[in-house]
């Protein structure tokens, strides 16, 4: 790793002030100069140069250098939210592409810095990153490898059960904290850690708290999406499985906003880098290799979504519209179309209105806000399904309301079904009780029964999710060795059973 | 790096997941369909972290592009655009697939079925290479040897008695310095060629075919592991014999009568002409459903096994495929005119589950 050559450092400093002067406010950005293989690893820790040890990064590691070994694919741009934001440059690029990059990358500064859904992230996400790293090699030393990184494959499995919205919710992000570098409740307080286990005993712990607990309270009162959140708090976990838990937790909810935000990030930082390239960064002999990278970051595919084409073009047709001010009650009232496609009221107001984008919305809003019937026509947008007939995916329509409900769908929850633990104590035997809120897609089959396998075996007890599986609801229940799935009964139903009995 | 690391860990499951079903990878022939250079593509079920997570058949998508409803939007892995890479949100479901290096493969081959290593026979190829292991009195400064140039000037100044001990100081001269030198050491590199030959007449059906064409891929792996440089002739017969290359040895179906000493006429001449026996390890495999067309051409096949193949050898493999049409009386003739010689090994394959247990009589003796 190492610093930019002089002459880059130069283009660079030249870029800040640009991008500064058409108002992008970004933290102080600390540019790397990589090796490709550098520049793999980090990739396969998600930007970090260092993470807990774990073979999903080695699995990571090796498709991405094999990738790149065959010519098949190749990292150009890497930024880290943190404060200061870190970004890698490739050795071996091309002048114009690393000039590319730095201005993609200061689009990518602003936005995270700016973006009110990054507000509550971690912004010294590196030393974090790093003493994670530190805690969990330390239960390893302790506890054994094998062990920590089985239970490191539980956890992994669940990382996704978060909540989403809890950040942005004030009693819960207070709950965040307060939990959040808590391995174990203490009684006594003091500073030797390893005197804890008998200072405070764990069955004195117990005993408070069951005094403090109501017997017949129902656990969770409401229905809790943070599910990691609340196995924390409620399975039978030892101090150091707590502890990774809660790494995992922290680092799941560190990237849920750049899942959040994906077609706007993208949208905002290619919106830049066109910008500021075309209009005073490139010279005359840069104009092709510049057009032909972006080509291809910007290429539509038939069944590759692609957020930055989608995201540039949706700031540009924004910032076109409140230019014209083609927005408001008029605008929406009229019904003439040679009228609306001579609408100018020469507003002028779309390089304030994307700022205000890019500050107060996520990619949910973003898409349900300023996605319009016009946009998808230009843009050629459908929606494909799987033909079951003919075992190939299909055109299926390109109605405007269909695009965008299928869209919106995709991004809701970071396109993961919602899953809540209901209850504790099911059936008043100790199970955990999870339910899927199903809107119209069931979930894989083998992998859920291989994650409720890993629940039981965090739970201790059997764990039971409500579900629908070929369009029947049911309940699959997991007691750690097998899975059984059985029928939900309808009330009707199950006044016929009681009766017949 | 600690990437290295998690790199690793990552292997060692991956081989974990081979071994465990390592019956299933033999018996199924779509991963040597999957050959790229040294490496193999292998799905490996499992390795993915579960989640919860939608079905992706039921989940369809939004696409960008021309087409009216109804068409087919491309799954095709391989006509991906430029720059489509980054756009992610692939829906297709897929199984892990990882590549693993003919190496490796052979090695969990050779674990699983406790294969002893090859010991290569006779007198080897040399390589030269050239290493700075001697001493000369001349040469470059930049090569000068500090510790034998000291002991010269020492031994020099005790018999010449000029030594004190009491000021042991030296002064080299011209003729005490020593410097390092090439020494040209000669690598012993050995040699292998492998012979498939295979009776190709009406009885050998195409799952006969399907096991031979599993059982050599195993066993060139194998043998590959142990010779750098392995090399592969084929040889098919009905009642003549003739040499085809890779390709068509498996695919070929020919029909007519068997005369096995053909083929074995033609493996000799090859043999002869090309591979002088002290300078290879020459391994003959024949994969037959034993049915040869007359007690006479068996005769002859015993006289130039005997007499041109069997002193040449480092083993002769037979591997009898059970097929409904096969007496399978060849196995027999051989047991009978070999009874103890262990340079010929027999072997009965009776259908896709038997590769693994021929693979180990085949390469179980370490020759």
């Amino acid at each position: 790793m190492g610093r930019l050559p002089a002459d880059l450092e130069e283009e660079r400093k030249r870029i800040r002030d640009l991008a500064e002067a058409v108002g992008l406010d970004c933290y102080d950005t600390v540019f790397e100069m990589v090796t490709y293989d550098q520049m793999n690893q980090f990739a396969a820790y998600g930007g970090f140069p260092v993470r807990y040890p774990h073979w999903k990064f080695g699995m990571e590691y090796d498709k991405l250098s094999k990738s790149y070994e065959y010519g098949l694919s190749k990292i150009y741009e890497m930024v880290i939210n943190n404060d200061p934001c870190y970004a890698y440059l490739m050795e071996g690029n091309r002048r114009v592409d690393q000039k590319l990059v730095m201005a993609h990358v200061y689009g990518h500064c602003d936005f995270f810095k700016n973006n009110k859904w990054f507000e509550p992230t971690d912004r010294k996400m590196m030393d974090t990153m790093a003493n994670h790293a530190t805690r969990i090699r330390r239960h390893m030393d302790r506890y054994g490898v094998d062990e920590v990184e089985s239970f490191i494959d539980i956890c992994l499995s669940i990382e996704n059960l978060i909540d989403r919205h809890a950040p942005y919710k004030p009693q819960k992000a207070n709950k965040k904290i307060e939990t959040e570098d808590r391995t174990r409740k203490s009684l006594l307080k003091f500073d030797r850690e390893y005197m804890d286990e008998y200072v405070n005993p764990e069955d004195r712990i117990k005993f408070k708290e069951e005094q403090e607990k109501d017997p017949m309270q129902k656990v969770p009162e409401k229905p809790e999406r943070d599910v990691l959140l609340f196995l924390m708090n409620h399975a039978p976990l030892k101090h150091w499985q707590q502890d990774v838990l809660s790494i995992i937790r922290s680092e799941s909810y560190y990237f849920a906003p750049q899942g959040m935000t994906k077609i706007m990030n993208e949208g905002w930082a290619s919106y830049w880098h066109s910008k500021l390239m075309t209009e005073s960064i490139m010279n005359d002999s840069e104009v092709i290799d510049y057009a032909d990278a972006c080509a291809g970051t910007l290429a539509m595919s038939p069944t590759g979504f692609n957020p930055y084409k989608v995201g540039i073009e949706l700031f540009r047709d924004i910032e076109d519209r409140w230019n014209k001010g083609r927005f408001g009650k008029e605008w929406s009232e009229c019904e003439d179309i040679a009228q609306k496609k001579a609408w100018d009221t020469h507003a002028g107001l779309g390089r304030e209105k994307i700022f205000e984008v890019r500050r107060d919305y996520n990619d949910v809003t973003f898409i349900d806000e300023f996605l319009t019937e016009d946009f998808c026509v230009r843009n050629k947008m459908f929606v494909y399904k799987h033909n079951k007939r003919t075992g190939q995916y299909e055109m299926d329509t390109r109605q405007f309301p269909a695009v965008k409900q299928q869209l919106l769908f995709q991004l809701t929850n970071f396109g993961q079904p919602i899953i809540n633990v209901e209850h504790s104590n099911f059936n008043n035997r100790g199970e955990l009780l999870l339910t899927h809120l199903f809107e119209g897609v069931e979930i894989q089959y083998n992998y859920a029964q291989e994650t409720l396998k890993n629940l039981a075996a965090l739970w201790r007890r059997p764990v039971n999710l409500v579900t629908v599986i070929d369009e029947k609801p049911k309940i699959l229940h997991h007691d750690g060795k097998d899975l059984k799935v059985i029928d939900v009964l309808t009330e009707s139903q199950a006044k016929a059973k009681a009766a017949a009995e | 790096m600690s990437i290295r690391e998690d790199q690793n860990r990552f292997r060692d499951i991956v081989r974990g997941k081979i071994k465990e079903n390592f019956k299933d990878y033999v018996t199924h022939g779509e991963m040597i369909g999957k050959r790229e250079n040294d490496y193999v593509k292998i799905p490996v079920p499992y390795i993915d972290i579960p989640r919860f997570k939608y079905g992706p058949k039921q989940k369809g998508g939004v696409g960008q592009g021309e087409g009216k409803p109804g068409d087919p939007v491309g799954k095709g892995k391989g006509e991906k655009k430029p720059g489509e890479g980054k756009a992610g949100n692939e829906a297709g479901e897929h199984q892990v697939e990882v590549d693993i290096s003919f190496e490796e493969l052979a090695e969990i081959l050779g674990e699983e079925l406790e294969l002893p290593r090859i010991e290569p026979k006779g007198s080897k190829i040399a390589s030269e290479k050239n290493r700075y292991s001697g001493i000369a009195p001349v040469g470059p400064e930049g090569l000068r040897h500090f510790k034998s140039s000291y002991k010269r000037a020492l031994k020099r100044y005790i018999s010449s008695g000029l030594y004190d001990p009491e000021d042991p100081v030296i002064v080299p001269i011209r003729g005490d310095y020593r410097y390092r030198s090439t020494k040209t050491t000669i690598k012993p590199q050995a040699n292998a060629v492998v012979i498939y030959i295979m009776d190709v007449s009406g009885s050998m059906g195409n799952e006969q075919k399907e096991i031979v064409r599993l059982e050599s891929f195993w066993i060139n792996a194998w043998l590959k592991k142990h010779y750098k440089g392995l090399e592969t002739r084929f040889i098919i017969h009905d009642a003549t014999a003739r040499e085809v290359d890779e390709d068509t040895f498996f695919r070929t179906s020919e029909s007519g009568g068997t005369l096995i000493s053909s083929a074995y006429k033609l493996c000799r001449d090859i043999i002869q002409r090309e591979y002088p026996p002290h300078e290879w390890n020459i391994y003959p495999f024949h994969f037959s459903d034993g049915d040869n067309w007359s007690g006479d051409d068996t005769r002859l096949c015993m006289k130039i096994l005997k007499e041109g193949l069997m002193p040449n050898v480092n083993f002769f493999g037979y591997g009898q495929v059970e097929s409904k049409y096969g007496s399978g009386q060849f196995l027999k003739d051989l047991e009978k005119e070999f009874p103890s010689d262990e340079k010929m090994i027999l072997s009965k394959i009776k259908n896709k589950e038997a590769i693994l247990g021929s693979i180990k009589d085949f390469l179980g003796k370490g020759r």
